[in-house]
C-alpha cells in the first residue's frame, strides 16, 4: 500500500467513524443560532478580597428560628457556624473561603522567605543540613544540625560570646517572618540597650528548627539565644511567630527549659510589643540564669 | 520460616519478621523517616512474597517487640481466644487473605475469629492486600457496641459531634453541638477536646452539654477528651460523662509518655461502670494513628502500620464502645502526602475491624503537608464504603482548636444521603421528631438551622 492508498484508507474510516465532514457541515448561507462573541467584556473593577471578610459575621442559614440569639455567640467563635449549606454540601462562599484559607496557609509553610526582606534586615543567610523545603518537612532533626563549614560562618560573622544571641528561622511559616520580624528586631534590639544588654549579630536560619538553637549557641558561647520562628500555620492566620529563649543552650537540652512566647501577629501581641517583652524575658534570664521551667515568673 | 526469595534473579534476603513487615508497607513517610522502608518497588514486592509465605503462629509467637519487655505485646496475647488462635496458626499470610475475602467466609466467621489474631497478623495480611480487598474485606464486618444507645448496626453511619473551642467557652461549643445535632451529627457521641486539661474544666464543659441533652432528649454518649486521669478525677466529682477517652500506642514505651496502662485503663472501665451516666457495657474510647510512636522516638524500630495494629490489640481487650485513628494528624513526617493519607486510613479501618473493634475514622490533614480536601475527601467517601461505624463532625472541616481539619456537619449529611444510610436508630427517631431528616436519613429543610434549639 503506498501512501496514497494509506491517506484514502484512513479517511473513509475516520469518514464512517466520525461522519462525513462536508456532510455535517451547514449549508452554504443558512442562519444558526447566533455565535457567542469572541470578545469578553472586561469590567475594570475588583472582586473584593474574600479573606478580608469577617466570617463571624456571615450568617447565611435562611428563616433561622433564633437568629438573634445564634449571632450573638457565633461572633465570639472562629468555629464556621452558620454557614448554610446547598443540598447537604457547602455554599460556594464557604468553601471557597475555606480553600483560601488553607491555600493561605501552604503558601505559608512552602515559601521561602524572600531574599529581599532578609536583605532589608541586614541578615547574613545560612541553611542547616536540609537540602530542600521537602527534606526539611520530613525529616525534623535536619532542621536541627548544620555542617561544621556552616558553623564556622556563622562563628566568623558574629560576635563572640554575646549576652543576647537572636536569629530568624522560616520553620513552618515564612509568611508570619514577613509580617513580623521587620518590626519586632528593632523593638528587641532598643529594649535591650535600655537594659543595658547587647545583642549579638543576628543571622537568617533556612529550613531551622526550634531545636537549631542549640548548636548556635554552642558555637557562639552565647548567655541567651533566641530564636524568632514561624510557627505551623492554621486556617485563622498564617502569620503567626514564635520566640523561643533558652539559658545556655546545649545541644540535647530539654524541651522544658526554653521559654516561649507564642502568638506573635496582628490578631495576637503584636510584633513590636512582643519585640519589647523578649527584652524582658532575656534580661529575666540572665538576672536568675535560667529558663524555661526554671525561671521564677512574678 | 523462610526469610529470603528472589525477583529476576536478585535475591533479597530480609533480617527478621520486623524487617520484612516494615519492607512489605506501601510508601510511608513514618518509615523512611527511621530508615527502615523498602529502597525500591522490587524489595517492597519481595518483602510481601516473603510475608505471604510467613505463618499465623509465626508472626503470632515472633512479637515485633519481646513479649517479656512491652505491656502491648503480652495484651495482644492475652486478648486472643486460644482455641480460634489454634486454628488458624498454621495457615499462612497469603491463605488468611484469601479466607478473609472468600465468598465462603460468611461476616459472621469473620467476626468471631477476631479473638484469633494479634496485631502483627492482622498488619501482614493488610500489607499484600489492595485498596479494594481493604474496603471489601472490611465492608464484610460488623461490630455493633452499646454505651448508651447503640451504634454500628448494619446500614447506620454514625458521627461524634466536635466542635471544640479555643477558649473552652461552653456557649460557643453548645452552638456547635445545636449546629451538629440538625445536620444528623452526634449519634456517636458528643466529644469535646478541652484546651485546658484539669478536672473542673472538664466538668465545666460536660455539665451544661449534659443539662442540654436531658432537656431536649438527645439520645447519646457525652465525653470530654481530657486525659484519662483527669476524666477520672472529674467522675469522681460529678461529671456526667458517659463514658472515658484516651489516646493509646503501639509500644509500651510510647503508651508510658501517653500516661496509660493496662491497669489505668481498667480502673477508668470500672469508675466509668460505677460513676458514669451510662449502662455500657461498652464504656471507653480510644483514639489511635499511624506516626504516634515515631513521632515521639518510641517506635521500638517496628513500621508505623504495624505499630498501629498492635494498638488495635491493645485496645480491643478492653472493650471499647469507639476507637477512631487519627492518621493524617501529625504531619508529612508520618503521612507524607494524599495517596499516603488515604492508604493509611484504609488499612487502619480493615485492621481494627479485623481484630474486632468497633472502628470510626478520622481522615484529616494539617496545612504543613501536600494533602488537601479532596483527598481528605476521597478517603471518607472510601472509608463509609467500607463500612466505618462513624466519623468527625466539624463545623466546615475546621477544627479551631486543634488547628487541624476533618470530616464536617455537611461531610456527614452527604456521606449518609450518598450511602442511603441513617443514624444510629434512637437518633434517627428523635431527628424526625423534630422534622430534621427523613426516613431514609436525608435532610429536611429545616436542618442546617442549630437555633431551633434556642427558642
Amino acid at each position: 500500500m503506498n501512501e496514497q492508498e494509506l491517506r484514502d484508507l484512513v479517511r473513509s474510516t475516520l469518514t464512517r467513524v466520525m461522519g462525513d465532514p462536508a456532510f455535517d457541515a451547514p449549508p452554504a448561507g443558512s442562519t444558526g443560532p447566533a455565535r457567542p462573541s469572541q470578545v469578553a467584556a472586561v469590567d475594570p473593577g475588583e472582586i473584593p478580597d474574600i479573606r478580608a471578610v469577617d466570617y463571624r459575621q456571615v450568617y447565611a442559614v435562611p428563616n433561622p428560628a433564633n437568629p438573634e440569639g445564634f449571632q450573638r455567640i457565633k461572633a465570639t467563635t472562629w468555629a464556621r457556624l452558620g454557614q448554610g449549606r446547598c443540598g447537604p454540601r457547602y455554599t460556594t462562599a464557604a468553601v471557597l473561603r475555606f480553600l483560601a484559607d488553607n491555600a493561605t496557609a501552604m503558601d505559608a509553610v512552602f515559601n521561602d522567605v524572600s531574599d529581599d526582606v532578609i536583605a532589608r534586615l541586614g541578615l547574613f543567610s545560612v541553611q542547616t543540613v536540609c537540602q530542600s523545603r521537602d527534606d526539611f518537612l520530613t525529616y525534623p532533626d535536619k532542621g536541627a544540625q548544620f555542617d561544621p563549614a556552616v558553623l564556622a560562618e556563622i562563628k566568623a560573622k558574629c560576635q563572640p560570646n554575646p549576652q543576647v544571641q537572636v536569629f530568624v528561622a522560616d520553620g513552618l511559616s515564612s509568611t508570619a517572618v514577613e509580617a513580623n520580624v521587620p518590626a519586632l528586631l528593632p523593638a528587641f534590639e532598643q529594649g535591650l540597650k535600655l537594659k543595658g544588654l547587647t545583642m549579638g549579630t543576628p543571622f537568617f536560619v533556612k529550613y531551622g528548627r526550634v531545636r537549631s538553637m542549640e548548636p548556635i549557641s554552642e558555637a557562639l558561647g552565647a548567655t541567651v539565644t533566641c530564636v524568632l520562628i514561624g510557627e505551623r500555620p492554621g486556617l485563622a492566620t498564617a502569620e503567626s511567630l514564635s520566640a523561643y529563649l533558652a539559658y545556655q543552650a546545649r545541644v540535647g537540652m530539654s524541651e522544658a527549659l526554653r521559654t516561649c512566647l507564642s502568638n506573635i501577629h496582628r490578631e495576637g501581641t503584636n510584633a513590636a510589643e512582643a519585640g519589647a517583652h523578649l527584652a524582658e524575658l532575656a534580661a529575666e534570664i540572665i538576672r536568675q540564669k535560667a529558663s524555661g521551667i526554671d525561671l521564677q515568673t512574678a | 520460616m523462610k526469610l529470603t526469595t528472589s525477583l529476576n534473579g536478585v535475591t533479597y534476603r530480609f533480617t527478621g519478621i520486623p524487617d520484612v513487615l516494615a519492607k512489605a508497607n506501601e510508601p510511608k513517610a513514618g518509615d523512611r523517616l527511621q530508615g527502615i522502608a523498602a529502597h525500591t518497588a522490587s524489595e517492597r514486592v519481595a518483602a510481601k512474597v516473603v510475608l505471604s509465605e510467613l505463618t499465623v503462629g509465626d508472626l503470632t509467637e515472633n512479637p515485633t517487640v519481646p513479649f517479656d519487655d512491652d505491656e502491648v505485646t503480652r495484651v495482644n496475647w492475652e486478648g486472643l481466644n486460644q482455641t480460634g488462635y489454634q486454628s488458624k496458626k498454621n495457615m499462612t499470610i497469603g491463605e488468611l487473605r484469601e479466607w478473609v475475602l472468600s465468598h465462603d467466609t460468611t461476616p459472621d466467621e469473620l467476626k468471631r475469629s477476631g479473638r484469633s489474631f494479634t496485631g502483627e497478623v492482622a498488619a501482614a495480611v493488610a500489607k499484600i492486600m489492595t485498596a479494594m480487598d481493604l474496603v471489601y474485606a472490611a465492608s464484610k464486618i460488623h461490630h455493633t457496641t452499646h454505651c448508651r444507645t447503640e451504634i454500628g448496626q448494619p446500614g447506620t453511619l454514625s458521627y461524634r459531634c466536635q466542635p471544640n473551642s479555643t477558649t473552652d467557652d461552653p456557649d460557643a461549643i453548645l452552638l456547635g453541638v445545636m449546629e451538629g445535632l440538625t445536620f444528623g451529627c452526634g449519634d456517636a457521641c458528643i466529644g469535646i477536646n478541652p484546651v485546658n486539661d484539669d478536672a473542673a474544666n472538664t466538668k465545666r464543659i460536660a455539665d451544661p452539654l449534659f443539662d442540654f441533652m436531658c432537656q431536649w432528649g438527645v439520645p447519646t454518649q457525652l465525653v470530654v477528651l481530657s486525659h484519662v486521669t483527669t476524666q477520672m478525677e472529674a467522675l469522681r466529682h460529678g461529671a456526667p460523662l458517659s463514658m472515658v477517652f484516651q489516646s493509646i500506642a503501639g509500644t509500651q514505651a510510647a503508651n508510658d509518655d501517653f500516661g496509660v496502662n493496662k491497669a489505668l485503663l481498667q480502673e477508668a472501665y470500672e469508675l466509668a461502670r460505677t460513676q458514669g451516666t451510662c449502662q455500657g457495657p461498652n464504656l471507653l474510647y480510644f483514639e489511635t494513628g499511624q506516626g504516634s510512636e515515631v513521632s515521639i522516638g518510641r517506635d521500638c524500630g517496628v513500621d508505623e502500620m504495624t505499630l498501629e495494629a498492635r494498638t488495635y490489640g491493645f485496645g480491643r481487650y478492653f472493650r471499647p464502645f469507639m476507637v477512631n485513628n487519627v492518621t493524617g494528624f501529625i504531619g508529612p513526617e508520618t503521612i507524607y502526602d494524599g495517596k499516603e493519607m488515604i492508604r493509611g486510613n484504609l488499612e487502619d479501618h480493615f485492621m481494627g475491624k479485623f481484630l474486632g473493634l468497633p472502628m470510626g475514622m478520622a481522615p484529616c490533614w494539617t496545612n504543613h503537608t501536600s494533602i488537601t480536601m479532596d483527598d481528605q475527601q476521597m478517603a471518607t467517601m472510601l472509608l463509609s464504603m467500607a463500612g466505618a461505624n462513624y466519623f468527625m463532625g466539624v463545623p466546615l472541616a475546621d477544627d479551631v482548636m486543634l488547628a487541624y481539619q476533618d470530616t464536617s456537619y455537611h461531610d456527614d449529611a452527604t456521606l449518609r444521603e450518598l450511602l442511603g444510610r441513617t443514624p444510629a436508630p434512637e437518633f434517627h427517631q428523635w431527628m424526625m421528631s423534630l422534622d430534621l431528616i427523613d426516613e431514609r436519613g436525608v435532610l429536611t429543610k429545616r436542618a442546617g438551622d442549630g437555633s431551633i434549639f434556642l427558642k
